[in-house]
């Protein structure tokens, strides 16, 4: 009785290890074949000269940087599938930062954030800096400090691909809108359309998936976020195409550490020099975005 | 703290919100224990296994993941519920599981005697139930029942992943503008509080009003 139990157990246990060890963990590293190609290489090199900074210092001691980036974001952040790599123009810009300050772009540990957590990850301390989209206002300028803007968006208006009512902002009143928690997306949409109903879920993903059932009339955030879903579902959705507000999307640091701060937005203001930037944007959001944009002036504060 | 009191209003709508969740999904998850139990007990072997299916699979399966499932999944086949209904149909038959099991427990407690007379006088099994040994489970289930309550109310709060409007969502709304989670949230589970302690207080009276005099 007792060895049939014990046998059991031991069964039970080795199945659920075995489960485990085929499960992926949830960093990775650059390299790898995935879905978007690699640029072929990067003209960056690691600085001559680092400064020294509480975070800096605690990257050089880690022997990796710790970045926070979005996963679900597609052309910005998304996780592959796949590789398990991140891909993306966030993740991009991250593997930059990372040779610029340990000499390889591999020694990279990607962090999920959500639009909700980024000022309390980069506060305690989890991640070394945020690349996810994240909008520069002043509110999070109190928690947290900004390099950059690296890239300027604006917030558009997704609807489904047959839909003829909505064609700008103000056309949202009396229509529901989806859009994410911790956003600014939502403060956006209630200054030009007050009268709108704003439902908020915890992912875009998922708030494109109350657009696709039929729930909410229109999801509306930045247009590359937008893009990116339209890109995944070329059948189902269709951007308006008027964007109502000006996004500059920055690099979240601790708010303390002016030092980093310069030295990322040295980081920023090389590789839009020697073509990195360039090169990093035309292989990810450069692929549905055909204009290549010319990199927003850096903003030094 | 002034955020809080300068917000009063928003937790104001937000608790009504989760008041109204917490009573209609309580109900249901009544109604749904009584008829689960009802099959677990039952002389009927099929009852009795379609019972059991539905407590082993509902309960164990996580309140989020049963959320998501009903909300996104169902739209798959052309059922459409908004926010609130879906809210109170996962979150009733979720805790419904529970309800089911605590009512079991009661009547199990009930001596085997009060069946067995209540047939010999000629009630079906139904009308035994419902004369004899309900009443006399109903004692025992109190607490449980109770408790089970507690955890409803808070559960409610998972309703900010389906874009509900309760009371953890408006202060998770104040949080993104204000960005001070500490008097914000505590002024949230204050107002949980609220919630809570008078309805152990109310389940306390109740225990007392039903339990036999010893």
């Amino acid at each position: 009785m007792f060895r049939r139990r014990l046998s059991v157990l031991v069964a039970t246990a080795a199945l659920a290890m075995g489960t485990a060890a085929c499960g992926g963990g949830t960093s990775s590293s650059g390299g790898g074949l995935g879905a978007s190609a690699k640029p072929a290489g990067y003209a960056m090199t690691q600085a001559t000269n680092i400064p020294a900074s509480p975070t800096l210092d605690a990257i050089k001691s880690r022997g990796k940087i710790v970045i926070g980036t979005k996963f679900d974001q597609p052309l910005f952040g998304l996780k592959n599938p796949v590789t398990g790599n991140i891909d993306g123009f966030d993740a991009e810009l991250s593997r930059l930062l990372a040779k610029r300050v340990l000499g390889d772009d591999k020694k990279i540990d990607f962090v999920e954030t959500v639009s909700k957590n980024r000022e309390d990850f980069i506060e305690q301390g989890k991640v070394d800096a945020v690349i996810a989209t994240y909008t520069i206002n002043d509110a999070r300028k109190q928690r947290v400090g900004f390099a950059g803007p690296y890239y300027l968006a604006g917030q558009d208006i997704m609807v489904k691909k047959d839909n003829t009512t909505i064609k700008s902002v103000t056309d949202l009143n009396g229509k529901k809108v989806s859009s994410v928690q911790g956003s600014t997306s939502e403060q956006n949409i209630k200054s030009k359309a007050p009268q709108a109903q704003v439902l908020l879920f915890d992912t875009y993903t998922t708030a494109g998936e109350a657009l696709r059932d039929g729930r909410v009339d229109a999801e509306s955030t930045d247009n590359v976020i937008l893009l990116g879903l339209v890109d995944k579902n070329p059948d189902a959705f269709k951007l308006v195409g008027a964007p109502f507000t000006q996004e500059p999307y920055g690099i979240g640091l601790k708010k303390a550490d002016t030092v980093f701060r310069n030295f990322v937005n040295d980081t920023l203001a090389e590789a839009e020099k020697n073509g990195d930037w360039q090169k990093a944007y035309a292989a990810t959001a450069g692929k549905v975005d055909p204009k290549p944009p010319t990199p927003p002036a850096i903003d030094r504060y | 703290m002034g955020v809080v009191f300068g917000h009063l209003s928003d937790y104001a709508s937000g608790f009504w919100y989760t008041v109204a969740l917490t009573l209609a999904s309580f109900l249901v998850s009544l109604l749904v224990g009584i008829v689960i139990a009802t099959m677990r007990i039952s002389p009927a072997a099929p009852a009795r296994a379609a019972g059991l299916f539905y407590v082993e699979t509902v309960r164990n399966t996580p309140l989020l993941v049963l959320l998501f499932l009903f909300f996104f999944g169902l739209t798959k086949v052309g059922l459409a519920y908004s926010i609130f209904v879906s809210g109170v149909i996962v979150i009733g038959a979720y805790h419904g599981a529970f309800v089911a099991e605590a009512l079991r427990s009661g009547v199990g407690a009930v001596s085997k005697g009060q069946a067995e007379a209540a047939r010999s006088i000629g009630l079906t099994f139904s009308q035994s139930l419902r004369y004899v040994v309900l009443p006399q489970a109903f004692r025992t289930v109190v607490p449980p029942i109770g408790n089970i309550f507690i955890a409803l109310t808070k559960n409610t709060s998972l309703i900010t992943v389906i874009a509900g409007v309760d009371l953890t969502s408006a202060a998770d709304r104040l949080n993104t503008t204000y960005a001070q989670a500490i008097p914000i949230f505590f002024g949230a589970a204050v107002a949980y509080l609220i919630l809570t302690i008078p309805s152990g207080l109310a389940f306390g009276w109740i225990e007392r009003k039903v339990a036999i005099a010893r």
